[in-house]
């Protein structure tokens, strides 16, 4: 059988008292959509944090291409890339020097051709000459997509992409994620809070709440499991800490 | 460490100075008010103490330029590090195969340009204005001002250090830091004009060396090889400790998520 792209094993996080992420454990295939679904505070950026290396596990591995990340965390980073609506890249820097210098880092082959390929695929050809300070947000959205798009990542990891974009920007993200998964074959891990986001695009949901995994499985056999007829009507029972009955066991969501 | 990244790195560090000048104005503007402030003193000292002028005052005008250089090295290195906090770039250039030798020696690289600018820019002010020509020293100029690069290196990475440890509140350091040992690094007097009882700190400081021996060698030619000889032990002492603090503070951002605190706000 395939190794996983990536296998997070009972992955721990604490800061002081607090722990963000609490026995987190999960594989991803080649090629798969995976959406790290939960409320704010829930622990996905810490997570994705601990996948790119900028923040170190407690306790738990993390194995990504079949090595493990603590001891090969450069030689992984190179196959994988992020993009998050919490960073921007540098805004007095014009979109082609912007990207030229992250394709550089990322070593990626005929940059020049690279370049105009990722702006091409997210709309954004017109912007290139462009101040990156001066764009739009959903622009700006894109243009970070694109950096991270540039070295045709094994494993993209996107930390709430469509969050403070328009709708129509929003569906052109989704559909682009679609995209890169059929074209390069990418695996793609996807938080959100937005419940639309993860039904339209992710073959897989994990549903993270306080820092553990509540259930993992497609988007209907979590409904099936928490009998309810929406994600959102699940998800804000979840994050108002009611009760929540599953098909086998029953587990109070408030600590 | 890679070629590659090192160039990239660099590369935007050079793109951030072409496209936004005004960067360029901390460059120039304030080493040539250092500049005319000290040179117009010795201008009116040389005139109202004749032959009896020491040669000491002389260097005041060398000294302004060879502080710029350690200071240009070290902002080099901690304005590189805010430069990316400010953009919201962090996150990008930490969750990307940069290792830190590479930021370390990207930053470096961008330390020694800044410097290059600012130390040429001034010592031609310098041979026009006052007639002052640091070059007298030949040869003898490049392992000293070699050594204040060095310097401004350790410290531009303890700045870095201090920042990423006590977060974004902690950003004056990058401009602080260096003035924390000028009064005992004996850039415009002698480590003697110190009293008695803190002199011993300033034998501890490479760059107080670096001026001594400066000034000996503008008052007779001569290269003071101990003054050099000290300087470069102390610097490779330093360059080692400040790498140590700079790799253990970067392991300790990364387990307690200083770096994404930057962020956050
Ligand atoms: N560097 C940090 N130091 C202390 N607490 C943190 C840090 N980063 C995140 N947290 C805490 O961890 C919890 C989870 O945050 P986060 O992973 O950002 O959740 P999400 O992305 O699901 O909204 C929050 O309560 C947050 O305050
Ligand atoms: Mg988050």
């Amino acid at each position: 059988m395939e190794s996983p792209v990536l296998e997070v094993n009972d992955l721990v996080k604490e800061f002081g008292a607090v722990r963000p992420v609490n026995g987190v454990s999960f594989a991803m295939r080649r090629g798969e959509i995976l959406g790290l679904l939960g409320a704010n505070g829930a622990g996905k950026t810490t997570a994705i944090n601990m996948i790119l290396g900028i923040v170190t596990p407690t306790s738990g591995s993390i194995r990504v291409f079949g090595r493990d990340l603590a001891r090969e965390r450069i030689a992984i980073l190179r196959r994988m890339n992020f993009c998050s609506t919490y960073t921007q890249l540098p805004g007095n820097l014009r979109v082609w020097q912007n990207l030229t210098v992250f394709g550089k880092i990322y070593r990626v082959p005929n940059l020049k051709r690279r370049i105009d390929e990722v702006l091409e695929l997210l709309e954004i050809a017109h912007l290139k000459d462009r101040v990156s300070g001066n764009l739009s947000a959903g622009e700006s959205t894109r243009l970070n997509l694109c950096k991270a798009l540039l070295n045709k990542p094994e494993l993209l990891l996107l930390d709430e992409p469509t969050a403070s974009l328009d709708p129509d920007i929003a569906d052109k993200v989704r559909k682009v994620t679609k995209r890169i998964r059929e074209e390069d074959g990418s695996s793609i891990l996807y938080t959100s809070h937005n419940m639309r986001d993860v039904e339209e695009v992710c073959d897989r949901i994990i549903f993270m709440h306080q820092g553990k995994i509540l259930f993992t499985g497609t988007a209907e056999e979590i409904l099936d499991h928490f009998k309810e007829d929406s994600l959102e009507s699940l998800f804000i029972r979840v994050a108002r800490g009611g009760e929540i009955e599953t098909a086998g066991e029953s587990v109070t969501s408030a600590t | 460490m890679t070629f590659s990244t090192i160039q990239a790195l660099v590369l935007r560090n050079l793109f951030l100075y072409t496209r936004t000048p005004v960067r360029l104005v901390e460059l120039v503007f304030w080493p040539l008010v250092d500049l005319l402030v000290w040179g117009y003193l010795t201008v009116f000292l040389q005139k109202h103490t004749g032959d009896s002028f020491p040669y000491q005052i002389t260097f005041l005008i060398g000294a302004v330029i060879l502080w710029d250089i350690l200071f240009r090295a070290q902002q080099g290195v901690a304005l590189y590090f805010l430069e990316d906090v400010w953009s919201r770039n962090l996150l990008n250039v930490f969750s990307a195969p940069v290792t830190n030798a590479d930021y370390l020696a990207s930053t470096y690289t961008i330390g020694l340009l800044r410097a290059a600018v600012t130390s040429l820019l001034l010592s031609v002010l310098a041979i026009v204005l006052y007639s002052f020509n640091l070059f007298e020293l030949n040869w003898t100029l490049l392992p000293f001002v070699f050594n204040l690069l060095l310097f401004g290196w350790s410290l531009g990475m303890i700045s870095t250090a201090l920042i990423v440890r006590w977060g974004p509140a902690a950003e004056t350091l990058a401009w602080a830091v260096p003035f924390f040992i000028q009064p005992f690094a004996a850039v415009y007097y002698p480590i003697d004009a110190l009293p008695g009882g803190i002199r011993w700190i300033a034998e501890l400081i490479p760059c107080a060396h670096i001026f001594e021996g400066m000034r000996d060698g503008l008052k007779d030619g001569a290269v003071s090889w101990a003054d050099l000889g000290k300087a470069t032990g102390l610097n490779l002492l330093y360059l080692f400790l400040a790498g140590m603090l700079f790799v253990r503070v970067m392991n300790t951002a990364r387990e307690k998520g200083l770096l994404t605190k930057f962020v956050a706000q």
